[in-house]
């Protein structure tokens, strides 16, 4: 990111306070949704969802991801895809164990 | 160019250096240090294994009562082989050592991106195998619950397993900060022209052996704080409700699942055979192209399949778990991934073997060694696809024939290709030539007898005898007609510690040898050889940074002079 | 003879060494809490009942925390533009606002956990697997948060000077030092639901 002009990095300051001010807005949120009785799954799945809108934020503006050269989107896909492995794999096998 | 004009003393140039071939060697001696250690505590096991009850010599008197081997003395010298062999010895030899010498050599590069993180990885190894050989000291002795350290077994264990649990986060973080070095060594510090189809075979094992480390040793870091977490303050995370130890109803809060480590464990542990077998492949492709004089075979093939191979690696674990009473839709879906991954396997050995078609093969010592992965490797591979099936393993599981499977491929098979790379790279590294009388009578018998130790296995563990035994089977009806072969492979194991003289007596006496001047003794093309001096400068590797114009294996190129044309060489 | 791309970026990759670095390293860090989450989840699904956050776990004082890592995250990116735009004093302003808001989180930590520990019957890790997954996962976050202190710490006070020396070595560095900071944040963004509202 070493070519920025002032004006762009102007602009992006702005756009920082924008993203904090999101993020303020979704921890009142979340915390707010945890106090409505939204059942357990229902108020699993919304926490999880503004949770990752507000991480997707972050890395996204704050981490400058948008505009992130190819090899670091590569590596991330592949974090994830194991990430994603790691969480759901042995989660399946459980439940998997749990039915016979 | 000599770019060492300050002085050094000898502490800055040699122990605190940020040389990555200094460092390198570093990790050479020291994995090569604890691959002699790891062996000499499984001869211990073997003399207890084929003679019960009959006091070891020489070390007797460091072990038990009248110089025996108690069983639970057994157990520990186990773990720690395993644990030895694995993340103190091949690991740091294969990736660390080799890694670290010859990937800048081979990408041009003048030394790793981070020479500091570089450093700092070597003294965390070292720092935490000196952790991890503490435990024999504590109260209990070393670890004892396996290298594998399964829960409850290894929650209920004595001190020796907070030190391993130490130990082991440790060395984890070491081979993180490696694999991130050698992950942006490789992507940002290749020369010019050296494009990613243009990298030596070694690089692609070093770099894909680095993304495997880098993604699936941080789970069981976290596995390993956990473990430690229930040993140390108490909590329950794999201690199951209920557990009742040698009478006594365990106070833990409980809830707690043992498969869980299994889980994280082998999310690892299975990554981790790669992580063995990868560099080994580098190795033995880089001998077999320079010494049959021709390009490999299936270049694209290699490279495709070694990347398929890690990707896979990351979702076959559980077939180390079919026996936990594993629902039958995931074992499915694991033996399915598993049979799949062996295709990849067999495309890298194909293309090796169909790489000597029709060359004409020089036969050093090196290329010996190669020749002898391909075999041993193959059966190492072929046995294991019954493993992969669950109807199968659940009779192997646990016995012998599991530890011949594993032992063949990384002992005969990664250990041989260490090898061939010790001798392959020598006269890089020190200017100077290994004996190859001495270099051939290390192979030929170091072949007979690793054979002699790991081929009598699968007959012991197919007619049902388990492994982690200590006294071998003794008291088991089902054994008794495979008993004799303990004493078989315990004589092939003292033989084949022998046959190691010749390769230390052959490293002593070229050390001391003289140097041969030769910068290419092989007449090889990559890098590494053709544009430095051997051994090659102190900062900076290269008089002038090489650039690339070719591929890396054109060899026996019709109309040019020399059967070899060197990466660097103009087109 | 230096190692290349430290500071300018390799034209074909588009990166320096450093930044790709740490972005190799957070990739590993994603796979270590990634291991602290998926056994989380698999302890809670294996067992009947499991708590709630609330029952043991502070929410306001923990909201505040979230609100306390948004703002040193928010500060942490600032401090990198100001360098940007040639202005170290705001650097100066923004890393220590930055400080402040990190010590915050730790001292509201702090409370929090001497909280649970003076409470009757205390709360230890060894109670349940919600409170020992509850001190592992936040007691390694705080480990991380202490870690970036230091850092953050050394490039305000001794590490500033490669400001005058190395201007563009020293940006790079204070976006490097941001990507680990944002990441820390990112975790308890994850964290606060999973632990304290779920
Ligand atoms: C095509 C190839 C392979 C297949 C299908 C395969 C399959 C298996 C299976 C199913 C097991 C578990 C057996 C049991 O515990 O009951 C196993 C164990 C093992 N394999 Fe392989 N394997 C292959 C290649 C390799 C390679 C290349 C290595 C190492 C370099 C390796 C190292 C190991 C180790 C260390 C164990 C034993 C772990 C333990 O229980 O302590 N395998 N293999
Ligand atoms: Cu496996």
């Amino acid at each position: 990111m070493s070519e920025l002009t002032p004006e762009e990095v102007k602009h992006h300051i702005k756009t920082y306070v924008l993203v904090f001010i999101a993020l303020a807005f979704l921890t009142i949120v979340t915390v707010g949704i945890s106090y409505l009785d939204l059942g357990h799954v229902g108020g699993i799945i919304l926490a999880l969802i503004v949770a990752s809108i507000k991480g997707t934020l972050v890395a996204c503006y704050f981490m400058h991801l948008l505009d992130e050269k190819v090899t670091i989107y590569w590596t991330l896909i592949a974090t994830v895809v194991a990430f994603l492995i790691l969480i759901f794999v042995p989660l399946s096998a459980m439940l998997d164990h749990a039915r016979i | 160019m000599s770019t060492d004009q300050y002085k050094q003393s000898f502490w800055t140039k040699y122990i605190w250096s940020t040389d990555h071939k200094i460092i390198g060697i570093q990790y050479g001696i020291t994995s090569l240090v604890w691959l002699l250690f790891g062996f000499g505590l499984m001869m211990i096991m073997r003399y207890q294994l084929a003679y019960p009850d009959t006091p070891v010599p020489i070390v007797g008197a460091l072990l038990g009562e009248g110089g025996l081997l108690p069983p639970e003395m057994y157990n520990s010298l186990g773990a720690m082989h395993g644990t030895i062999m694995i993340f103190l010895g091949v690991v740091p030899l294969a990736f660390g050592a080799f890694g670290n010498y010859f990937v800048p050599l081979q990408i041009g590069a003048i030394d790793m991106a981070f020479p500091k993180l570089n450093a700092a990885s070597y003294w965390t190894y070292f720092a935490g195998s000196v952790i991890m050989a503490t435990g024999f000291f504590v109260p209990g002795g070393a670890a004892n619950s396996g290298w594998t350290s399964y829960p409850p077994l290894s929650e209920i264990a004595t001190m020796g397993q907070t030190v391993w649990l130490i130990g082991m986060v440790m060395l984890i973080t070491s081979s993180l900060l490696g694999s991130v070095n050698i992950l942006v060594t490789v992507i940002q510090l290749r020369t010019d022209g050296l494009t990613w189809m243009r990298l030596p075979i070694f690089v692609w094992t070093q770099f894909i052996t680095a993304f495997l480390l880098l993604l699936a040793f941080p789970p069981l870091e976290a596995a390993g704080v956990l473990q430690l977490m229930d040993r140390v303050v108490g909590t329950s995370f794999f201690m199951p409700s209920g557990l009742v130890v040698t009478g006594e109803v365990m106070t833990n809060a409980g809830g707690g699942s043992p498969l869980l480590w299994q889980h994280l464990f082998w999310f690892l542990a299975h990554p981790e055979v790669y992580v063995l077998i990868l560099p080994a492949f580098g190795i033995v492709a880089e001998i077999i192209a320079n010494n049959t004089r021709k390009p490999l075979a299936g270049y694209k093939a290699l490279v495709y399949a070694m990347v398929f191979l890690a990707f896979m690696s990351f979702i076959v674990w559980a077939h180390h778990m079919y026996i936990t009473g594993m629902g039958t839709s995931i074992g499915a879906f694991f033996q399915t991934t598993t049979m799949i991954i062996s295709i990849p396997s067999v495309v890298i050995l194909t293309a090796l073997l169909l790489s000597l078609w029709g060359g004409s093969i020089r036969f050093n010592t090196p290329m010996l060694f190669a020749l002898g992965f391909i075999p041993m490797f193959g059966i190492g591979g072929l046995t294991g696809l019954p493993l992969g099936l669950a109807a199968a393993d659940i009779h192997l599981h646990d016995t012998y024939y599991v530890i011949g499977h594993f032992h063949y491929v990384v002992a005969p098979g990664t250990i041989f290709a260490l090898f061939a790379g010790i001798y392959y790279w020598f006269p890089k590294i020190t200017g100077k030539r290994t004996n190859e009388l001495l270099g051939k009578l290390h192979f030929f018998f170091s072949l007979i007898f690793m054979n002699g130790v790991f081929m009598p296995m699968f007959i012991q563990g197919l007619a049902g005898v388990s492994r982690r035994l200590a006294d071998g089977g003794q008291t088991y009806a089902h054994a008794a007609d495979v008993i004799y072969l303990n004493e078989v492979m315990s004589y092939s194991a003292w033989l084949l510690g022998l046959a190691q003289i010749f390769f230390i007596i052959n490293m002593v006496i070229s050390l001391f040898g003289k140097k041969t001047g030769e910068k290419n003794p092989w007449d090889a093309t990559t890098l590494e050889w053709t544009d430095t001096t051997s051994p090659p400068l102190g900062h900076g590797n290269f008089e002038i940074v090489p650039k690339v114009y070719r591929g890396p294996y054109e060899y026996s190129v019709p109309g040019e002079k020399q059967d070899f044309t060197p990466q660097s060489k103009k087109v | 003879m230096d190692i290349p791309y430290t500071v300018k970026n390799r034209p074909d990759t588009g990166l320096y060494n450093g930044k790709l670095g740490v972005w190799l390293f957070l990739a590993s860090e994603v796979m270590l809490f990634g291991g602290l989450f998926s056994a989380y989840i698999f302890l809670r699904t294996g067992v009947d009942d499991w708590p709630a956050g609330t029952e043991y776990l502070d929410v306001p004082l923990a909201t505040l925390n979230t609100l306390f890592l948004i703002s040193s995250s928010v500060t942490m990116v600032m401090s990198w533009a100001s360098l940007k735009l040639n202005d170290f004093k705001k650097y100066k302003l923004y890393t220590l606002i930055t400080l402040l808001f990190a010590f915050g989180f730790l001292v509201i930590k702090y409370f929090e956990y001497s909280a649970k520990f003076a409470h009757n019957p205390p709360y230890l890790p060894s109670t349940n697997n919600f409170l020992g997954i509850y001190f592992t996962m936040t007691g390694l976050h705080v480990l991380h948060i202490i870690g970036g202190i230091l850092v953050i710490g050394y490039f305000y006070g001794p590490g500033s000077k490669m400001w005058n020396s190395d201007p563009e070595r020293f940006t790079n560095r204070i976006e490097i030092v941001g990507l680990y900071w944002h990441f820390v944040d990112l975790v308890w963004i994850f964290l606060f639901p999973v632990l304290y509202l779920l």
